[in-house]
């Protein structure tokens, strides 16, 4: 069996589907593809099938939030992104693909349907980051009890910090611990 | 029956489950009482950690099995946000605490990346040998634990023996038997001190000897392999799309570590194997890890060899990396250099990048997004603790419950990897 030679990331998901890609970017030889919301299932999965690209081990989900006091968004479209980093282990290189989620209707298309390793990934941004998987089946919390308020890693969620207890405000300090109460 | 292997040949495995399997429900004969449900852990002590299942069973098979995680949810990536790049090492250590160098190592690359900043072959080096350590220091505790879960207790104290000299070693290095912060962005902390060399020769001349201690005690043992043979079998294809990596992965016949595949560090100098297993059972994966050790001493052989007397153990790229304590009394930019970097930081361009190094569990990804100042917008780890433990309902469906003790063991899970 003769292996197909490597082709562009970039030009390939250009010729299999012509208006997805919104924009590239290259640094420090890393690829990233930022894609449009609503197609990421499209392209996840012209990536993993075409012939020269095989990026067939899902590597890493991961979330971020440009939140305005922390440095903002600047040219950025939207509030929050989320980044897919994918493998190729027959051309042993990465990719990134990238979709911009707004503020208002953070919900991204999930693709568990794909690579099942998106369950729990998908899950942990959910619970973690506020954002929703659309036709994930399984959106419970993963890392936090189920009645946890917010998302944490939201960066307008606080980092807080645990008062220092002396005997003076020991019984204040213990009076709105979260233990189990009668 | 010999796996097919699908990552040389280009083949797409295309997941054929159905996204309803994932719903993480019971079945609905738990509903009528049919079967029985079972709550094991958090404090059950061969979930090596806090990690809870819910099992439902018929009788002794298992019908689904539930992880569900959390309990060492520390916050760590949160906590990273609000630190400057050089502190933020510190933190990386308590993630997986079996394997403290590996995240640093993985923090450090990606660090270096964003910044793109050089690390000299001397420091590289002393990474390796750093990272060879950890690896043998992960998987004996890992064997130890693994066979004590089956039932043999002698292997456990073994291991356990030499672990303490490997954590010996450590203290030598940076002080710390395990939270080492031994590896910084642009190098290592300071220089292997001189009583470290010795003490490294004298070890590796031990440890294969003690590697043949660890087999005749287990790899041709009929109750071993009785209770590992032919079970947890996880195909390649299906590891694969389930994100299965490390020993894990090349147990079920995947040629794949990124240390061959795409070297870090200088790991392309050194000449070892890459040890795969045939069946992906739970005997494989324990036989590759175990064959990963005498790999592991060979590459610190080899590293031992290459590492000249003196050099450069971290750039001098003054930017990112503090001045030598004795450069501060007597050139005024290395008090400012100083001063600089331990108050303010450095800071990093407003970019993502992502590194995987190969960690004795698997592949452990650190993606990092700086702001363009001196703290990180956002870290992200991925850790393969996390990995196996989604893939833990896909091993163990049909398994008898005392083999789930077993499997869990094989997959070589650590929580607060998974946590974080």
């Amino acid at each position: 069996m003769t292996i197909p030679s490597a082709l562009d990331p970039a030009a390939a998901v250009r010729t299999a589907l012509p208006d997805v890609l919104l924009d590239t970017v290259e640094f420090r030889g890393e690829t990233t593809l930022v894609v449009a919301r609503e197609r990421i299932v499209e392209v996840a999965t012209v990536v993993r099938d075409t012939p020269g690209l095989v990026y067939n081990f899902l590597s890493d989900i991961s979330a971020v939030d440009y939140w305005e006091p922390y440095g903002g968004w600047g040219e950025r479209p939207e509030r929050f992104a989320v980044s897919y980093h994918l493998l190729s282990m027959l051309y042993k290189r990465r990719l990134r693909l990238k979709v911009y989620v707004p503020e208002d209707n953070p919900v991204v298309p999930t693709i568990i349907g794909i690579w099942p390793a998106a369950n729990w990934l998908e899950r942990e941004i959910h619970d973690l980051m506020g954002i929703y998987f659309d036709g994930h089946p399984d959106q419970r919390r993963l890392m936090l009890p189920d009645d946890w308020q917010g998302h944490p890693h939201r960066r307008d969620y606080p980092l807080g910090y645990e008062t220092i207890m002396f005997s003076f405000n020991a019984d204040e300090i213990m009076k709105h611990k979260p233990f189990a109460k009668e | 029956m010999v796996l097919q292997t699908p990552e040389k040949t280009g083949e797409v495995y295309k997941w054929e489950g159905s996204v309803e399997e994932l719903k993480g429900l019971v079945t609905e004969r738990a509903i009528t009482g049919e079967t029985m449900l079972l709550n094991m852990g958090p404090h059950h002590p061969s979930t090596h950690g806090v990690l809870r299942l819910l099992l439902e069973l018929d009788g002794e098979e298992i019908v689904s099995c539930l992880p569900d995680v959390g309990y060492l949810h520390t916050g760590i990536e949160k906590n990273m946000e609000h630190k400057t790049y050089e502190k933020c090492v510190t933190l990386t250590d308590r993630m997986d605490y079996l394997a403290p160098m590996s995240n640093n190592l993985a923090f450090c690359l990606a660090v270096e990346k964003l910044v793109d900043l050089d690390v000299p072959e001397r420091a590289q080096i002393i990474r390796v040998i750093c990272m060879e350590l950890t690896r043998l220091n992960s998987h004996l505790v890992w064997l130890g634990t693994h066979a004590l879960d089956m039932g043999a207790m002698s292997v456990f104290l073994y291991c356990f023996r030499e672990r303490e000299i490997i954590l010996e070693m450590f203290e030598m290095l940076s002080g710390q038997r395990m939270m080492s912060s031994y590896i910084r962005p642009g190098g290592v902390w300071r220089d292997i001190p001189p009583e470290f060399m010795p003490a490294l020769e004298k070890f590796l001349d031990y440890m294969p000897g003690k590697i043949d201690d660890y087999e005749k005690l287990l790899t041709n043992n009929p109750l071993w392999i009785d209770r590992t043979q032919g079970i947890g079998i996880i195909e390649p294809d299906v590891a694969m799309a389930w994100g299965v990596s490390g020993p894990s992965l090349r147990g079920s016949g995947v040629s794949w570590d990124i240390r061959k595949a795409m070297p870090y560090s200088g790991y392309e100098q050194y000449d070892f194997n890459v040890p795969v297993g045939e069946h992906g059972d739970v005997y494989d994966r324990f036989y590759v890890r175990i064959l990963e050790m005498r790999e592991s001493v060979k590459i610190l052989g080899q590293a031992l060899k290459r590492l000249t007397p003196k050099g450069p153990f971290r750039s001098d790229n003054r930017k990112f990396v503090p001045p030598p304590r004795s450069e501060l009394g007597q050139s005024m930019e290395a008090v400012i250099h100083h001063f600089k970097l331990w108050t303010e930081g450095f800071s990093a361009p407003d970019e993502e990048v992502f590194v995987a190094i190969e960690s004795p569990r698997g592949e452990i990804g650190c993606y990092l997004h700086g702001a363009g100042d001196n703290k990180p917008r956002r870290v992200h780890f991925k850790t393969p603790s996390f990995m196996h433990i989604a893939a833990l309902p896909v091993m163990s469906k049909g398994h008898l419950i005392a083999d789930l003790v077993g499997i869990i063991g094989s997959v070589d899970i650590v929580l607060g990897d998974c946590d974080r």
